[in-house]
């Protein structure tokens, strides 16, 4: 076929393209992503029974921001990183943002503390399966993040995973939040960063494969 | 310089918009234009270059969702181009050939490039190898001009089957034009 067929083959009959109905799309897929999330932590894992009385605390909501701030950050890129000869801009910088200051306000707290009491403040009483269960939570957003990346056109493969990795790592911990009793800085700044990590690269290693087009 | 990105980005929102022969011109220009930029960067290989010039018309073509009216539409075209040449060269497996840098920030489609040698893979013949449903809504909307309707009746598909069945063979081609050859 001759490149002049082609093209006419694949201007004839060309429909509009509907941005509206594929925004739509992506939406319901994060949207069906975060419920089965919801799901998994609620029927697995059950609410954290003090929930009531955290909501009042400042912490609580320390951590709520953090989770959330960077899950839309990761967001943001994984959206740059759909369309291709889009720039990342400050995402980069963005994500570090909420990084420095969940691990400054760790050191604060941890300089703060008697040094007996510092490893309890880093380990908590969940640290063996907190950043385990932050990636099994955000699994499922993690497959609606990659099948809407695979309607789009990534073209950094491996970055593109991982930064769909992190969107769902960071989701799936504000997700994990709603049952996980911890709130101290210290905790936060390394397990549920670790949490995070892992879903990020298992996406960066799978990236050239599931993203490929 | 502008006036080559304007116009083409003019004519593609008009093609996005639904004007197909908007489209048409656009597609026919970029060709000129994509056909400049790889027999620039594939010297070496200047038989692959009518081939990437198609398969980068089918990639434009099946992610033309994703051109965001607000960015330039060189940016665009260049990251698509550049994603299938460095994925033809990891096919080869020739990292010898990426001695020009392929990250340059300045880079334009600026040069046009009319002549089209012939194209060595046959896309005909990788058209006949879809199924049924993916083949006979292309041949009949896209080759023979009929519209989604017509070849509904004609193929006893639903309309949507007809158009679900156009997208799905073009990323099926894209496809095997990617694992084959």
């Amino acid at each position: 076929m001759k490149t002049d067929e082609l093209i006419a083959m694949l201007a004839t009959g060309a429909e509009a393209v509907d941005a509206p109905a594929r925004n739509r799309g992506v939406a319901a897929a994060l949207a069906a992503g975060l419920g089965a999330a919801v799901l998994l932590m609620a029927g697995l894992l059950g609410l954290q029974p003090e929930l009531a009385r955290e909501v009042h605390l400042p912490q609580f909501w320390l951590r709520e921001l953090f989770c959330a701030a960077l899950g839309l950050i990761a967001l943001v890129g994984v959206r740059r990183l759909a369309h291709p000869g889009t720039r990342l801009g400050f995402v980069p910088l963005a994500l570090a943002a909420p990084l420095l200051l969940m691990w400054s306000a760790a050191a604060y707290v941890l300089l703060d503390a008697a040094p007996d009491y510092r490893m309890d403040l880093v380990m908590g009483h969940t640290a063996r399966v907190c950043s385990a269960l932050i990636a099994l939570v955000s699994a499922p957003v993690f497959v609606a993040v990659i099948w809407a990346m695979r309607r789009h056109a990534p073209t950094r493969l491996a970055l593109s995973g991982g930064a769909a990795g992190l969107a769902s790592g960071a989701v799936g911990a504000l997700v994990y939040t709603l049952h996980c009793p911890e709130l101290a800085p210290p905790f936060l700044a390394v397990w549920y960063v670790l949490g995070m990590l892992i879903p990020a690269g298992c996406g960066a290693l799978l990236g050239p494969r599931l993203l490929r087009w | 310089m502008q006036t080559s990105e304007e116009r083409l980005r003019g004519l593609l929102l008009r093609g996005l918009a639904g004007d197909a022969a908007a489209y048409h011109a656009f597609l026919v220009d970029l060709a000129g234009h994509l056909r400049a930029f790889l027999r620039k960067r594939l010297a070496s290989l200047p038989d692959e270059v009518e081939d990437l010039v198609q398969e980068s018309l089918i990639a434009v073509h099946n992610q033309r969702h994703t051109y965001d009216p607000a960015q330039p539409l060189t940016a665009w075209v260049v990251a698509l181009a550049r994603y299938k040449l460095i994925d033809l060269l990891r096919r080869r497996s020739r990292q010898d050939l990426l001695h020009d840098p392929l990250d340059e920030d300045s880079e334009q489609l600026l040069a046009v490039d009319g002549e089209a040698a012939e194209a060595r893979r046959d896309l005909a013949k990788l058209l006949d190898t879809l199924p049924q449903r993916q083949r006979m809504p292309i041949v009949c909307v896209k080759l023979e001009g009929l519209s989604v309707a017509e070849t509904a009746i004609r193929t006893g598909m639903s309309e949507s089957a007809v158009k679900v069945g156009i997208h799905r063979g073009l990323k099926a081609l894209a496809a095997r034009i990617r694992s084959g050859t």
